[in-house]
C-alpha cells in the first residue's frame, strides 16, 4: 500500500498543508505536520508544501496496464425506438475535440436492433467511423448482453477513451463494463479535456452536491471511461456532407441470459423526460394544493416544456416521484427552470442549479432559492402564475 | 433467502460547507449519517424477510467509527453486520471498493440477493452496485422501484427508466439498487434498539477476506483526484420589483430575447 510521510527535518510546521488537505487529515503536532488515518493519499499536501517535506511512496499495483497499446476516442451511442438520443450527439461533439487534441480518430459504437439504418447520423456529428453490432436479438437495452458485447468490442479495438451518456441505462452499463475491464470510470463529468503534456483525459465533475469540483485522471488503465449527463455538452452543428466507415464488429452475442426485460412502460408521468427538457416548470409546497399543479402544466405546455416537483410536493402526494427534481430525484439541466413555491433546500438546488436561467417565484423574500435565481419574483405564486401565463400567451400568439 | 445490504457512511450533506479562504471542506462538527439512499435498501431487505423469510447481513466499508452506523441497522432489524476496515482500503475508488466488497461477500458465502441504495449522497457515482455485481459474476438491475415477486430462483422487479419503467426478471443470486419510491423506511423498534446495544459488529481486514492488497485502496484504484476547487457561481440574482403585474411584465420583457421564446 502507498505511504505518505513527513520529513521531520524539513518540516517547518508552517501549517500550509493543513489548509490544503481536502479531508482535514493533517494536524500540527509539536510544530510538525502529522498525517492522520483519514488520509486518502490524494497528494494535495505534497504540492502545497513549500519546503518539499511531504513525500509519498507507492508500492506496485497489480491492475496497471501497458497504456501505449490503446488508441482512439469512442462514444457509446444510445438509441431508443430507432432514434439516436441527443446525449450521443453531445458526446460526439465533445469526443471530436478530444480526438483532435490527441491527433486520433473518433469512433461511435452502436449496439441494438436496426442500428445500421441510423449509423450515418454519427458521421454528421463528427464520428470518423462507426463500429456496430446489429442483431434482432438485441432489440431493447439489456444490461447483461449489452455490457458483454461492448467489452468484446473494446477488447478487439483497444480505444484509449470511452464516453457514455449518464442516462439510466448509461449509468448501469458503464460501471459494469469498467469493472469487467478493471479500469477507471468517472461519473457525471461536466468538463473533459486532454492534458497537453501527458496526453491523458482530465475529467472534471462536481462532488459534495456541487459544492466542490474535482478533476480526476485515470493514468495507468485503459480505456479512460467517463459518463456525462445529458445536456451538459453542446450538440455540434451537423455537417451532412461528412461520411465514414461502418464496421460490423465480430462479436459473440450472448444467448443464455440471466436477465430478461419483460415489459417496458413509457410515460408514467404525464409530462415527461425532465432530463431532456428545455423548459421545466417546477412546483413545491407553496403551490398549496395539488389542483394548482394544473397552472404549472399550462405554463409548461405553453413554453414547450415539462413539469417538475420538489421533494415536499412529491412527499405530499401532489406529484409523482418520477417528476421529482433534486438529490433524491432527478438532476436536470434545462435552458429555463421555473421554481414556483419552492423554498430551495440544498437538496433541491443540487438537482437544478446548473440550469441556464432560473426564475423563482416565492412569497418569502428570504427563501434560499432567490440566492441562485437569475430572476426572482416575490409574491403569491397563485397570483403570479396566471398573469405569467396570460402574458406569455399574448407574446407567443 | 439470504440478503446482503450494502451501506455507506456519508457526511450529513446539508451541512457540507466550504471554507472560502482555502477552498477546503469544513469537517469540524459535521455529523456522519447512513447514506440516505441506503435506508431504503435496509428497509426493503426487512420487508423481503417478512415476505419470504431469511437472514439479512449489512455490509459496509470505512473507518472504525462506522461501526455505530452498522449498529443502527441492527436496531432496524438487520440480523448480522460486518464492517471492512483496514488501512489497506484507504483511498479506494469505486472499482477498489467493489473489489473489497466482492471479496467480503465471497467470504460470507451463501446469498440470494444483494441490495444497495441507488447511489451515495457524497460521491453520487452510482457505480459500486453494478461494479460489485460484475465482480461477483451475477446479474444486476439499477433504480428498482418495486419488487413484484421472488420465486423459483428468480426475482421480478420494476426499474425506473428516464421516461417510465420496465419489468425485469433476473435469475438469483442477483444485485439490485433501489430508489426512494420503493418504500418508506421504518423507525427502530425498542427490541431492535436493545439488541443493537449488545450487538458486536464483525470487523474484517484485507487479510481476513483474502483480498489482494495491490487491488485494494489507492493501489487498486485506477482513478486519482488531482485537483479540487470551489466552483465560481456567477451570482447575478436579480429580484424584480413592483406589483405582481409589474414583476411579470419585467420578467417577460427580460426573457423575450431568449431563443426558446423566439422560435415559437
Amino acid at each position: 500500500m502507498p505511504e505518505i510521510f513527513v520529513n521531520q527535518n524539513k518540516c517547518t510546521g508552517c501549517g500550509i498543508c493543513v489548509k490544503s488537505c481536502p479531508f482535514g487529515s493533517i494536524e500540527i503536532v509539536d510544530k510538525k505536520a502529522f498525517i492522520k488515518d483519514s488520509c486518502t493519499f490524494c497528494g494535495a499536501c505534497i504540492k502545497s508544501c513549500k519546503v518539499n517535506a511531504i513525500e509519498s511512496r507507492e508500492s506496485n499495483s497489480s491492475i496497471r496496464q501497458d497504456v501505449s497499446q490503446y488508441k482512439g476516442v469512442w462514444v457509446y451511442a444510445e438509441e431508443k425506438n430507432g432514434k439516436i438520443l441527443n446525449v450521443t450527439y453531445e458526446l460526439l461533439g465533445s469526443g471530436r475535440s478530444l480526438a483532435d487534441s490527441l491527433g486520433t480518430d473518433l469512433t461511435c459504437v452502436m449496439i441494438g436492433s436496426g442500428v445500421t439504418d441510423i449509423a450515418e447520423n454519427a458521421f454528421h456529428y463528427g464520428a470518423d467511423r462507426v463500429v456496430l453490432c446489429d442483431d434482432p436479438q438485441l432489440s431493447g437495452y439489456n444490461d447483461e448482453s449489452y455490457s458483454d458485447i461492448l467489452v468484446q468490442m473494446i477488447n478487439a479495438y483497444n480505444p484509449e477513451i470511452l464516453l457514455i451518456g449518464a442516462t439510466t441505462y448509461g449509468r448501469s452499463l458503464a460501471p459494469r463494463v469498467a469493472s469487467r475491464l478493471n479500469t477507471g470510470l468517472t461519473a457525471d463529468c461536466t468538463g473533459l479535456c486532454i492534458d497537453p503534456e501527458k496526453k491523458i483525459l482530465l475529467q472534471t465533475r462536481p462532488a459534495f452536491g456541487g459544492n466542490l469540483m474535482a478533476t480526476i485522471i485515470c493514468p495507468h488503465n485503459r480505456p479512460q471511461m467517463a459518463s456525462v449527463r445529458p445536456r451538459v455538452m453542446k450538440v455540434p452543428e451537423p455537417d451532412y456532407s461528412r461520411s465514414g466507415e461502418i464496421i460490423k464488429a465480430d462479436v459473440n452475442i450472448p444467448l443464455d441470459l440471466k436477465t430478461k426485460v419483460r415489459n417496458i412502460t413509457d410515460n408514467v408521468c404525464e409530462y415527461v423526460n425532465l432530463t431532456e427538457a428545455d423548459v421545466i416548470v417546477s412546483g413545491g409546497r407553496g403551490m398549496g394544493d395539488p389542483k394548482n399543479f394544473a397552472l404549472l402544466a399550462e405554463l409548461a405546455s405553453l413554453l414547450g416544456g415539462t413539469v417538475g416537483a420538489s421533494r415536499a410536493a412529491v412527499d405530499a402526494g401532489w406529484a409523482q416521484y418520477s417528476c421529482q427534481v433534486g438529490q433524491t430525484g432527478k438532476t436536470v439541466n434545462p435552458k429555463v427552470y421555473f421554481a414556483c413555491g419552492i423554498s430551495g433546500a440544498i437538496q433541491h438546488l443540487v438537482g437544478m442549479s446548473s440550469a441556464d436561467t432560473i426564475i423563482a417565484i416565492n412569497k418569502n423574500p428570504d427563501a434560499p432559492i432567490f440566492k441562485i435565481a437569475t430572476y426572482g419574483l416575490v409574491g403569491d405564486v397563485l397570483e403570479i402564475l396566471p398573469l405569467l401565463i396570460k402574458e406569455f400567451r399574448v407574446r407567443l400568439a | 433467502m439470504n440478503y446482503i445490504v450494502c451501506v455507506k457512511q456519508v457526511p450529513a450533506t446539508t451541512e457540507v460547507k466550504i471554507n472560502r479562504e482555502n477552498n477546503t471542506i469544513v469537517r469540524e462538527g459535521i455529523d456522519s449519517i447512513i447514506n440516505p439512499f441506503d435506508t431504503y435498501a435496509v428497509e426493503e431487505s426487512i420487508r423481503l424477510r417478512e415476505r419470504f423469510g431469511g437472514n439479512i447481513t449489512a455490509l459496509s466499508m470505512g473507518i472504525p467509527s462506522v461501526e455505530s452506523m452498522l449498529r443502527d441497522t441492527v436496531a432496524l432489524g438487520v440480523d448480522e453486520a460486518i464492517l471492512l476496515s483496514d488501512r489497506a482500503f484507504a483511498g479506494s475508488d469505486s472499482l477498489a471498493t467493489s473489489y473489497a466488497l466482492s471479496m467480503a461477500i465471497k467470504k460470507i458465502g451463501l446469498y440470494d440477493l444483494i441490495i444497495c441504495g441507488k447511489q451515495a449522497s457524497d460521491g453520487d457515482t452510482a457505480q459500486v452496485g453494478p461494479e460489485l455485481a460484475e465482480k461477483l459474476g451475477i446479474p444486476h438491475t439499477t433504480y428498482v422501484r418495486k419488487i413484484e415477486d421472488i420465486s423459483d430462483g428468480y426475482i421480478r422487479c420494476q426499474r425506473m427508466t428516464d421516461d417510465g419503467y420496465e419489468t425485469i426478471e433476473m435469475k438469483l443470486p442477483a444485485l439490485i439498487t433501489v430508489v426512494k419510491e420503493i418504500n418508506e423506511p421504518r423507525l427502530p423498534s425498542l427490541k431492535g434498539l436493545m439488541r443493537s446495544k449488545k450487538y458486536q459488529v464483525k470487523i474484517l481486514g484485507a487479510d481476513d477476506i483474502g483480498a489482494d492488497k495491490s487491488r485494494c485502496g489507492l493501489n487498486g484504484s485506477p482513478t486519482q483526484v488531482i485537483k479540487t476547487y470551489v466552483p465560481v457561481h456567477e451570482n447575478a440574482s436579480e429580484i424584480l420589483r413592483g406589483t405582481s403585474e409589474e414583476q411579470v411584465n419585467t420578467l417577460v420583457e427580460k426573457l423575450s430575447d431568449m431563443q426558446f421564446l423566439k422560435c415559437k
